[in-house]
């Protein structure tokens, strides 16, 4: 039967042996797949204000983006190439809360400068190598 | 109650209590939003709504940890807490700092990345606040008597809960990075290291409520938090699949989830044994429910709803919608709700010394807030999966699908009024037990453990 010096043994070999492994793992993510999955050259001081102001306002209070977020409001990952600039421009200069079929968005009432930065960053978002997500509607007519 | 300084844990469980009210306030306001009925938009738009929500969650589960420690770090190193006065220190900072950020999020001062939404100069006062924690239980353990498994278990939990706090407070210019690293916190925590936590506090527990020798139940608390890094850490994985990094962490986070429930069944298993071996004798019920409850419910809640959507195949569909919410509340509550719920039933008693322990009204709390809570996991469920296959699978548009399912916002607020008033019921005992006194000090026992 298990002692307890064995079952102390196997609670930190394990913990050591999984974190050496997770730590190795994580280094290889960031330091090759990173970079190149998210097209790292793209990133310019646009799209990084852009990050910027989508942390300042806490979007993902309501939306996601990668899929992570709040279930409020659409998943913005592929919002550049669904809605393109314009849409996306009504939205976040609009003075009067945005409410399509009821459901209110903030009004921002973004700067023309701030409204490119954020589709900046946007485009960058949905550029980015996701493993395949989000997923085709396979069952769409 | 053993030592005086134990009394610190109830001003620590009133904080607990009091937030816990407050989060489900606010989630009745982003209930009733995804009715329709936003008319608090302009004051509390759904945004702050959820990061207060979310946020009170972690503080009020955070404060009852403390708590906890404060009750059992004394009782199992025998000796008293180093320092009463900094403990209430540590506590009013505590609620200041958490006050300050739950205000600030009403005013668009926030850090907008879900679950660690403190703005960044408050990050620096969480620090400072939970080092003059640690230091005083540290201090405690090391100048105590005894060091025990479960309290080591505990403390190095608590210990390593405020460490990974730190990857949460570095900026990253590439969202997937920021994202990579937010997981070592969110993750890292409820799946890991708050574990430790909920394990410590619950072999405490089952050793006070069940009788059963201390060796028995501490080897076990080994196998058991053992499973939970070997799977959880790996197990960081399933947040890893669709977020800019590369294919093999379908593969690890893929076996490594599905491991996590193996945690949770152990941790059920232990419960109910170590229950079934006892003596039966303990006269706190209602404590004894509580603690089998979140054994149990964690099982289900964080082990079972979570192994149903983390393989990747699926959680490509169900990634970043209402399924997730749906996982998360019964697990929040079955692992980390309850066994706050547990510590303070058990422990109220003891400090105050009153026997209030066998009172209808506690029944009542803990099965009305139960089947409230599983009622809102499968409202939550339902929604999810209606979601899923419109949106996803259909391809139908996002505002239309929230229209379709929003009825099950209606059946999720009526669950929910009944999981508050369980709540409420609990709340309402812990007032009437009323404040901790000295007068409830058991007297030294010739072979107890207090030594002459």
């Amino acid at each position: 039967m298990l002692s307890k010096s064995q079952a102390r043994t196997f609670f930190l070999g394990g913990t050591i042996a999984t974190f050496a492994v997770f730590l190795g793992l994580s280094w290889t993510s960031m330091s090759t797949e990173v970079p190149k999955r998210t097209h790292e050259e793209n990133l310019t001081p646009q799209v990084i204000n852009g990050k910027r102001i989508w942390e300042a306002n806490n979007c993902m209070g309501c939306h996601t983006i990668l899929g992570e977020g709040a279930y409020y409001a659409p998943e913005l990952t592929k919002v550049y190439e669904r809605r393109g600039e314009g849409y996306m421009k009504a939205v976040l200069t609009s003075k009067t809360p945005w409410a399509p079929r009821g459901r209110k968005m903030v009004a921002y009432a973004f700067s023309d400068k701030e409204t490119a930065d954020l589709i900046a960053f946007f485009k960058w978002i949905g550029e980015i190598d996701l493993n395949g997500f989000p997923p085709k509607p396979d069952l769409k007519k | 109650m053993k030592y005086k300084s134990q009394k610190v844990a109830y001003w620590f469980f009133a904080l607990s209590m009091l937030l816990l009210f407050l989060q489900i306030v606010y989630g009745f306001i982003m209930g009733f939003a995804h009715m329709g009925y936003d008319g608090l938009h302009s004051v509390i738009p759904f945004n702050t709504a959820r990061a207060v929500h979310t946020n009170l969650l972690v503080v009020w589960l955070l404060s009852g940890f403390m708590g906890a420690a404060y009750y059992i770090i004394p009782e199992e190193a025998e000796n008293e807490l180093v320092s009463v006065k900094l403990a209430y220190i540590q506590l009013i900072t505590l609620a200041l700092v958490g006050v300050t950020a739950i205000v600030g999020y009403h005013f668009n001062y926030w850090e907008g990345r879900k679950f660690l939404e403190i703005p960044r100069p408050l990050d620096y006062l969480v620090v400072l606040n939970v080092l003059t924690f640690l230091g005083i239980i540290l201090v405690t353990l090391f100048k105590g008597k005894k060091r025990t498994t479960t309290s080591l278990v505990l403390t190095m939990g608590l210990v390593f809960a405020a460490l990974l706090y730190l990857p949460g407070m570095v900026w990253f210019d590439n969202q997937t990075m920021d994202s990579f690293f937010r997981w070592w916190v969110v993750h890292l925590w409820v799946e890991g290291v708050w574990e430790l936590i909920m394990g410590g506090i619950l072999a405490f527990l089952l050793i006070k409520i069940t009788g059963v020798d201390r060796e028995v139940i501490e080897k076990w608390l080994y196998v058991i938090v053992g499973l939970t890094f070997i799977s959880g850490i790996l197990g960081t994985g399933h947040h890893y699949y669709f977020i800019g990094v590369g294919k093999t962490w379908l593969v690890i986070g893929g076996i490594f989830s599905a491991l996590e429930p193996l945690a949770f069944l152990a941790m059920a298993l232990f419960a109910v044994s170590m229950y079934r071996k006892g003596e039966k004798k303990h006269p706190n019920k209602i404590a004894l429910s509580w603690t089998l409850g979140t054994a149990i419910v964690s099982f289900v809640g964080a082990g079972l709803l979570g192994l149903a959507h983390t393989f990747p195949p699926v959680n490509m569909y169900t990634h970043g919608t209402l399924v997730t919410a749906m996982h998360g509340h019964l697990a929040f509550w079955g692992a980390y709700g309850m066994i706050v719920f547990a510590i303070i039933a058990y422990t109220m008693p003891n400090m105050t010394g009153r026997k209030r322990y066998d009172s209808a009204a506690g029944a009542w709390a803990f099965w009305l807030s139960n089947i409230g809570m599983v009622g809102m996991t499968a409202a939550f469920g339902v929604a999810g999966v209606a979601q899923v296959y419109l949106e996803r699978k259909v391809g139908m548009d996002f505002g239309d699908v929230q229209k379709e399912i929003q009825v099950h916002f209606f059946i999720l607020i009526c669950c929910a009024t009944l999981f508050t008033t369980g709540v409420s019921i609990y709340i309402y005992e812990f007032i009437k037990y009323g404040r901790p006194t000295d007068e409830a000090l058991e007297p030294a026992k010739a072979t107890g453990s207090v030594t002459t």
